[in-house]
């Protein structure tokens, strides 16, 4: 591999030993001969079974729960629900201090969502605890439900979360995140040209090839160990010491290998429960998320839809941008209230915009939870910012590639957040790509550099 | 619920045990056995995660009854190594960066040891053939198809 040397030469420092240098992954031999240990390589004589009984609608009332047959069914050992958790309310982010706790471990009085856990059943195989789940008997008042986002934010769409009040996160700054910068009315005022689109995503599974969960072993004096494949290990850690009022002294997580994750093994679902179970059945237990599950129940990345106002002049510079962006956290918060938040500070994008306004809405609905995948909350914002890179750029008449070099942010640039821009280096990295992709740009271009004397 | 004898060949070595009526291979293997090298991804076959070999052919061990194997010569990845020297197949896996998290590695290699077995100089699109019942979520398959085809070459230099 060839490291180009000339630039930042000034800043650069040589003789470097990593990188650029190839070098093995520390963990494929256990790979390639079959023993790196995944959670469910750990087998424990006489572990239980969980499954979860989940809600079949997406937003409904519990007027009663019977257990009685399924705790009857033969290899059942024990039946769980609300009442059994110790502090079943919680919010993964409370850690940072993002509240409110709105997420029931098991739901109580209400199901927000299709596939929300209900109640979980513990048995000697995985065969009775599914046969069992299915002779549980859940009454439900059905009522109504709200999946379109706009719809959501009206008045007088139905609660989704009591424990907001509103669809939607309330904020420091209010009800959405907020970017002001300059005066966007005068900048499109003064444009050539306005271009508003609005671009929408759907919900994207992380599908990894290893379900999530974890399996839970008694440890004698009240202390559990939980193997789990969690990509957060001490956010559940702390979450779980919440949800069991346990301190973490008793809790012992291992991770290590996880078989793919791309962030949906972040959140803190199968932990809590399946160390409660340990601890009320004095034995290992199992719970692991079938294929359908985890691509039904894990959440995904959120839907999102932005909608975008940049106003242009003919030589080619945006002057304004106003952008509203609407994040689909589904029926709980999870990760979502960040990856709104996180949607306002990237779409002034990496260009210099002097005229900015910004609105980032994370909202509530009767669907499966959102959160953390990938670039969450800016992955989306990125192709929406782009496309619409592309369409000014044809509405103006300019290759969109040279339009980029004309907006792109340089050293010295002030951000629509207030943040000098330093070390910015995308216009060298364009400059490299034109070279690359073989699309060539006009000298003057070529010229440029992100790098301002005295800046 | 009624237990029923297996006995069948892991990797040269003889295994007996009393499994539930109706246990899949791929969990016998695993929870009976404690070879935890075939992964359980899908569980329904469409993976290719619990890939193992059984008299010389590729088999989906999450689609196997444990009770039909009885008498069978069963090889999974654990077994590949031999005398502590990597399989040229596990050799070209690590020298191309073809496993990320590894969940998936040991019915890729499986497969293409299939492959190899009855295809030793493999063209490109063999390899894709070969290859398309498994599912990689990481690295995607480009490192995953050089590290068969260098594989093959080096099997075929060793032969000559
Ligand atoms: S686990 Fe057998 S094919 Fe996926
Ligand atoms: S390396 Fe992760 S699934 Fe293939």
């Amino acid at each position: 591999m060839e490291l180009r040397k000339d630039y930042f030469a000034d800043v650069r420092k040589d003789g470097l030993n990593e990188i650029g240098q190839p070098r093995p992954r520390l963990d494929s031999p256990g790979h390639v001969t079959g023993k790196t240990a995944y959670f469910a390589d750990r087998n424990f004589p006489g572990m239980l079974h969980l499954k979860m009984v989940r809600s079949p609608h997406h937003h409904a009332r519990i007027r009663s729960i019977d257990t009685s047959e399924a705790e009857k069914h033969p290899g059942v050992v024990r039946v769980l629900t609300a009442r059994d958790v110790p502090h079943n309310v919680y919010t993964i982010l409370i850690l940072i201090q993002i509240g409110p706790e709105d997420e029931t471990v098991l739901a109580d009085g209400k199901v927000r969502w299709k596939g929300e856990a209900v109640v979980a059943v513990l048995a000697e195989t995985e065969r009775a605890a599914l046969e069992a789940a299915a002779k549980v008997r859940v009454d439900y008042e059905v009522l109504p439900a709200v999946f379109d986002m706009e719809e959501a934010l009206k008045p007088g769409a139905p609660v989704v979360n009591e424990y907001h009040g509103q669809n939607y996160y309330l904020y420091d700054s209010g009800e959405c995140r907020k970017v002001r910068f300059g005066d966007v009315e005068a900048g499109f005022a003064q444009a050539d040209h306005i271009l508003e689109q609005t671009y929408q995503s759907s919900p994207i599974e992380h599908a990894p090839t290893e379900t999530t969960g974890c399996v839970v072993a008694p440890e004698g004096n009240d202390r559990f160990t939980c193997y789990t494949n969690t990509q957060a290990m001490f956010f559940t850690l702390d979450n779980a010491s919440i949800i069991l009022q346990m301190p973490g002294s008793k809790l012992h997580f291992v991770g290590g290998t996880v078989g793919g994750g791309f962030g949906g093994k972040v959140d803190v679902i199968v932990e809590p429960i399946a160390i409660l179970a340990a601890k009320l059945t004095g034995r290992p237990v199992s719970f692991i998320y079938s294929r359908e599950e985890e691509m039904q129940i894990s959440s995904p990345r959120a839907a999102e839809k932005v909608v975008i106002k940049d106003g242009v002049m003919k030589d080619g510079r945006i002057v304004a941008r106003k952008v509203i962006g609407y994040t689909d956290a589904g029926a709980y918060s999870r990760h979502s209230p960040y990856g709104a938040q996180k949607g306002a500070a990237h779409y002034p994008g990496p260009y210099t915009i002097p005229n900015v306004w910004i609105d980032t809405y994370c909202v509530y609905t009767n669907r499966t939870p959102s959160s953390a995948m990938r670039g969450f909350g800016v992955t989306i914002g990125d192709f929406a910012l782009e496309v619409q890179m592309d369409k000014l750029a044809r509405l103006i008449g300019m290759d969109p590639f040279e339009f980029r070099f004309i907006n792109a942010y340089r050293d010295g640039d002030m951000k629509a957040h207030r943040q000098p821009t330093e070390g910015a280096a995308l216009i060298e990295c364009m400059q490299e790509t034109s070279r690359a992709a073989n699309w060539p740009v006009a000298e003057k271009y070529m010229a440029m550099s992100s790098y301002r004397k005295g800046a | 619920m009624a237990k029923v004898p297996v006995q069948f060949t892991l990797n040269g070595s003889e295994k007996a045990e009393f499994i539930e009526s109706g246990t899949t291979l791929l969990h016998a293997l695993r929870d009976k056995i404690g070879d935890t090298s075939p992964k359980g991804g899908c569980h329904q076959g469409t993976c290719g995660a619990c890939s193992v070999i059984i008299d010389g052919e590729l088999r989906l061990s999450c689609l196997m009854l444990a009770e039909t194997c009885s008498g069978a010569d069963i090889q999974t990845a654990a077994g590949l190594a031999e005398g502590g020297m990597l399989h040229p197949l596990q050799r070209a896996f690590l020298d191309a960066f073809a496993t990320q998290c590894g969940f998936c590695t040991p019915g890729m290699i499986i497969a293409a040891k299939v492959l190899l077995d009855h295809t030793p100089n493999p063209s490109r699109e063999d390899v894709v053939e070969a290859l398309s019942g498994n599912i990689c979520r990481c690295t995607g398959y480009e490192p995953i198809i050089q590290a068969v085809l260098a594989a093959a070459r080096a099997n075929s230099q060793n032969a000559a």
